[in-house]
């Protein structure tokens, strides 16, 4: 089985922030690893998208329509790149909010409280 | 000295892996961000790479600087360090 | 907790083989184009722009950029409304020294400057409109890290935000009114402006128009998720 070096790195990011969400257990350290897994999972999107021998899809002089590379998954991306950063940042103000009521961040400590 | 083009791609990736590996691992909380932010830098020369200069503009402005930002002032409001504390039972044992 | 780690591991190990044996079928650097050989050929008698991954974010698919401006503005709101309190205010103690205060106002016209240069040319250049809103919110994350009193005029920012998410909905319904359908072209295909400056500033029917509207509304609403993070009050 012969893969690429790009799917290689973006499997491992992925494996990586999926071993912080399930082994960690600080709230911030599961929110670091959710942060790399949503960087692998775009990398992916991207390197799906690649010809090789081709350029970058802006059609200025010399790169003909049957020059550049796939335009949609860069599309997508460029849309999931932002959407990642807002959920991010409202996931951190739950974080400051938990911490602040219950003065503590470990997620075995949450889990036992009730009310 | 041979030259070739696809060493750079290998270093950049290995580099990538192991910023990923020690921001989940350090204790550190601040270091961990900016393993973090690391990783998106990487990510961005990757995606420059694969002929993609939009995304990686995207990537750059808004990985390495706000999402970094971000959980900066979040670690600013809550504490610093992962404590270790010991194993209680499990939590399939509910009181 | 030796076993967790054993288990989530193994775990681990036979998600990454799944998904390698799976992505050996997709051949890296292969022509594998479909719908997308179909706008790289008509993007440009169809819209104007020599960008190609723009004319797709705003103009075949720009019922989707809606939609992600939407959950921008949502998150943004969120943060706000989770972290209110009656009475909030900058706990910075140390003033930034002379070199970081001189250097950051005489900086600050220039990164605004940049980042409106990247969203007006969106249709030209790479970028568009996200990375720039992104670079004007990075000018403002600078100021409130030099200096330790500085704040961002909120309710300015708050109804400018508004104001142009309105200008993206109301851009949409002239195009509801002119053709036939929501977000209709109507400069580059009613009026006909720029059809012969493709690749020149004024081209490209409505993409200059919606990205300035993008870009500020990024740029403010990043603006306003920092400041709401950065305050602290008692209740």
């Amino acid at each position: 089985m012969n893969i690429s070096v790009y799917y290689f790195g973006a499997i491992s990011l992925i494996l990586t922030g999926l071993y912080a969400v399930l082994v960690k257990r600080n709230l911030l350290k599961i929110l670091v690893g959710l942060s790399i897994m949503e960087t692998g999972v775009n990398l992916l999107l991207i390197s799906i998208g690649y010809i090789a021998g081709r350029s970058a899809p802006i059609l200025s002089e010399g790169v003909g329509p049957n020059k550049a590379v796939d335009p949609i998954p860069q599309a997508l991306v460029l849309t999931a790149i932002v959407i990642g950063v807002a959920t991010t940042a409202l996931a951190l103000t739950v974080a400051i909010n938990l911490y602040e009521t219950y003065k503590t961040l470990n997620v075995e400590e949450l889990r036992r409280l009730r009310g | 000295m041979t030259s070739c083009v696809q060493c750079i791609e290998y270093i950049m990736v290995f580099v990538m892996i192991a910023a990923a590996v020690f921001a989940v691992e350090w204790k550190d909380l601040l270091a961990a961000v900016v393993g973090m932010a690391a990783v998106s830098l990487v990510a961005s020369i990757l995606f420059f790479f694969l002929q993609a200069p939009d995304v990686a503009m995207t990537e750059a402005a808004i990985g390495a600087a706000m999402s970094a930002a971000v959980f900066i002032f979040a670690i600013k409001r809550t504490q610093r360090y992962e404590t270790e504390e010991e194993e209680r039972p499990g939590w399939w044992i509910r009181w | 907790m030796v076993m967790k780690r054993a288990i989530a591991i193994l775990t681990l190990l036979i998600i990454g083989y799944w998904m390698a044996s799976a992505l050996a079928n997709v051949p890296f650097g292969a022509d594998k184009m479909l719908v997308g050989q179909y706008y790289l050929d008509h993007v440009k008698a169809q819209t104007g722009a020599v960008n190609a991954v723009t004319a797709v974010v705003v103009n075949y698919r720009g019922f989707d950029t809606l939609g992600e401006v939407t959950v921008l503005f949502i998150a943004s709101t969120g943060v706000a409304a989770l972290l209110w309190r009656r009475k909030r205010e900058r706990t910075a103690k140390t003033e930034g020294s002379v070199v970081l205060t001189t250097g950051s106002r005489l900086l600050f016209p220039f990164i605004v400057l940049f980042g409106a240069y990247i969203f007006i040319h969106g249709h030209l250049t790479p970028g568009g409109g996200f990375p720039g809103g992104a670079t004007i919110a990075t000018a403002f994350l600078m100021l409130y890290l030099a200096f330790s009193t500085y704040e961002i005029p909120h309710r300015g920012f708050e109804i400018t935000e508004g104001l142009a998410g309105m200008g993206y909905v109301a851009v949409g319904l002239v195009g509801l009114a002119v053709g036939g359908y929501f977000l209709f072209d109507w400069i580059w295909q009613s009026w006909g402006w720029g059809h012969a400056n493709i690749g020149r500033l004024f081209s490209a029917g409505f993409i200059p128009v919606i990205y300035t509207i993008i870009g500020i509304k990024v740029g403010t609403e990043l603006s306003g998720i920092v400041d709401s993070m950065v305050k602290e009050g008692g209740e």
